[in-house]
């Protein structure tokens, strides 16, 4: 443990490593939760995939990848939400066109640009180790709106998740309040980019929110006991990785699944004695 | 200026497949009027079209003198129960308190003021106790009851409910329906319903809803036979009886 401190005080990537860790756990946390009881996994997972086109073009266009993931994300939240609610028959379709057009639209661009450059890797699978400061700031910002947004919104959010129908009756804007929540966990996903990548982000965004589904009656203690678990698996995943020198984010991914296994047998044996 | 719903030639398709063909239906204050009909029959369209939910081909709905995206504020809605997620984290004073919500339901929290309405509600609807408990715990009679106090903390001139008992057993059944009587004095009601013979002594008009509607003040007809038709699902001798 002394080693590992020590190790924290001296190398600044240790620090932006394990400060990447802390700001991804607070957006994931919060969009997770939804994923979760929203049951909309698949489509963010659309959205994810569809980010490789952003970050293709950016690297094209000779711009920080990220703000090409960011715009890519909105517009793909967007896509699919306005399709999704224009169009109801067609959304599996069309999250799987956005899915791998999205995607090859990113690898033409990377393969266009000159002297190939083998960080797109490192968006698909993240590499926690590589977050630079500037990156910290922008995840630090977007953190900043989707905790502000969800704060303001909290109620409607969760009226809209329960109870759809409902929601409308009572004249909640339930599409834009759709596409506000696809909005949220597009953002988050450019936030998770670099902590676990974009082929890697559905784990972290569902697994730890039903872990914390088991243990919580409220929705914003399921965003609470969220938040925790990222911290302790992307941690758990990255001394791990460090010390083993495998890649980080299947080191974290692997330390939610893991996680998740335990969990679900507790709460099964939990859920016996209970009934017994 | 007593009609509470007025319908007026309405026509509604699904896919230039008529649900609705030329209804015509009115409801005054506190009637409480038993909507049946077959599955498939347009009931829960006709429940749609009354709440602006879609918007009819032909014809015309009033609701209260106004549209019904106006008037919406004023209805009480009740689902069929088993449509939300068991799994839902949510408790069931959250789940009742929904019925405040509207488009300006800013922040996580609600006016002290608003609650006392809530409370209210629960207290009406006997589940005051419950109301720290996870509404997906809940049994179906309970989370039924919870559903209708929902309904009720806004106060509304119209309460419409779908199948409010199709999946309780008929003790909790006779309780809602106590219930609603009690309601009727303040509301004009509307009821989706398999078995208008548990209704009948409620109810003081039939709706029966097959792509048209006849409309049946109480005294014209016989519950006993429509009941026993109801029952064995033999919706063909009703249709007949209405002269649909």
């Amino acid at each position: 443990m002394n080693e590992l401190f020590s190790i924290f005080s001296n190398y600044s990537f240790v620090q932006n490593a394990i400060i990447a860790g802390l700001l991804s756990s607070v957006a994931c946390g919060i969009s997770g939760t939804f994923v979760v009881v929203k049951k909309i996994s698949y489509l963010s997972g659309g959205i994810a995939h569809a980010i490789v086109g952003g970050l293709g073009i950016a690297y094209f266009l000779g711009i920080n990848p990220l703000y090409g993931a960011l715009a890519f994300a909105v517009v793909s939240a967007l896509l699919i939400g306005t399709v999704k609610l224009k169009m109801k028959q067609n959304e599996d379709t069309l999250i799987s066109a956005l899915w791998s057009v999205g995607m090859s639209i990113g690898l033409i661009f990377a393969y266009l640009t000159p002297g190939y450059n083998v960080n797109l890797l490192s968006y698909l699978f993240g590499n926690i180790l590589l977050v630079s400061s500037e990156s910290l700031w922008l995840m630090s910002a977007l953190d900043v709106v989707i905790a502000v947004i969800i704060f303001i919104f909290y109620r409607q959010f969760i009226y809209v998740c329960f109870d759809e129908e409902y929601s409308y009756l009572r004249g909640i804007k339930v599409e834009f309040i759709y596409i506000l929540l696809l909005i949220i966990i597009s953002i988050t996903i450019v936030v998770l980019v670099q902590t676990v990548g974009l082929i890697l982000v559905i784990a972290l965004l569902t697994l730890p929110s039903s872990i914390a589904r088991m243990f919580s009656n409220t929705i914003w203690k399921m965003i609470l006991i969220s938040v925790v678990l990222i911290q302790i698996f992307t941690f758990a995943g990255f001394v791990f990785s460090f010390s083993t020198n495998l890649p980080s984010g299947a080191s974290i991914i692997l330390a939610v699944g893991v996680g998740y296994l335990i969990s679900f047998f507790i709460h099964n044996i939990l859920r016996k004695k209970k009934i017994t | 200026m007593s009609d509470v719903i007025k319908i007026q030639y309405l026509s509604f398709a699904y896919n230039s497949n008529y649900i609705l063909e030329n209804i015509n239906l009115t409801v005054e204050k506190n009637d409480f009027v038993g909507i049946i009909g077959p599955n498939g029959g347009g009931k829960t369209t006709l429940l749609k079209l009354i709440m602006g939910f879609i918007t009819p081909q032909k014809g015309s709905v009033e609701v209260l003198g106004n549209a019904p995206e106006k008037s919406i504020s004023k209805i009480g809605y009740v689902p069929q129960f088993n449509q939300t997620d068991k799994q839902f984290p949510i408790k069931t004073i959250d789940v009742v308190t929904m019925g405040l919500s509207n488009s300006k339901s800013f922040f996580p929290w609600n006016k002290a003021e608003e609650l006392n309405n809530v409370f209210e509600a629960m207290e009406f609807v006997k589940v005051s106790e419950l109301s720290h408990k996870p509404f997906g715990e809940l049994s179906g009679g309970q989370q039924q009851r919870c559903l209708i106090a929902r309904s009720l903390v806004s106060k509304p001139e119209i309460l419409i409910l779908d199948e409010p008992t199709a999946s309780v057993d008929s003790n909790v059944e006779l309780d809602i329906y106590e219930l609603l009587k009690k309601l009727n004095k303040e509301m004009t009601i509307l009821l989706v319903s398999h078995d208008v013979g548990f209704i009948s002594s409620y109810i003081n008009k039939v709706a029966c809803v097959n792509k048209e509607i006849s409309l049946h003040k109480k005294e014209e007809i016989s519950f006993d036979k429509i009941s026993h038709e109801a029952y064995h699902g033999d919706f063909s001798m009703i249709s007949h009886k209405c002269n649909l």
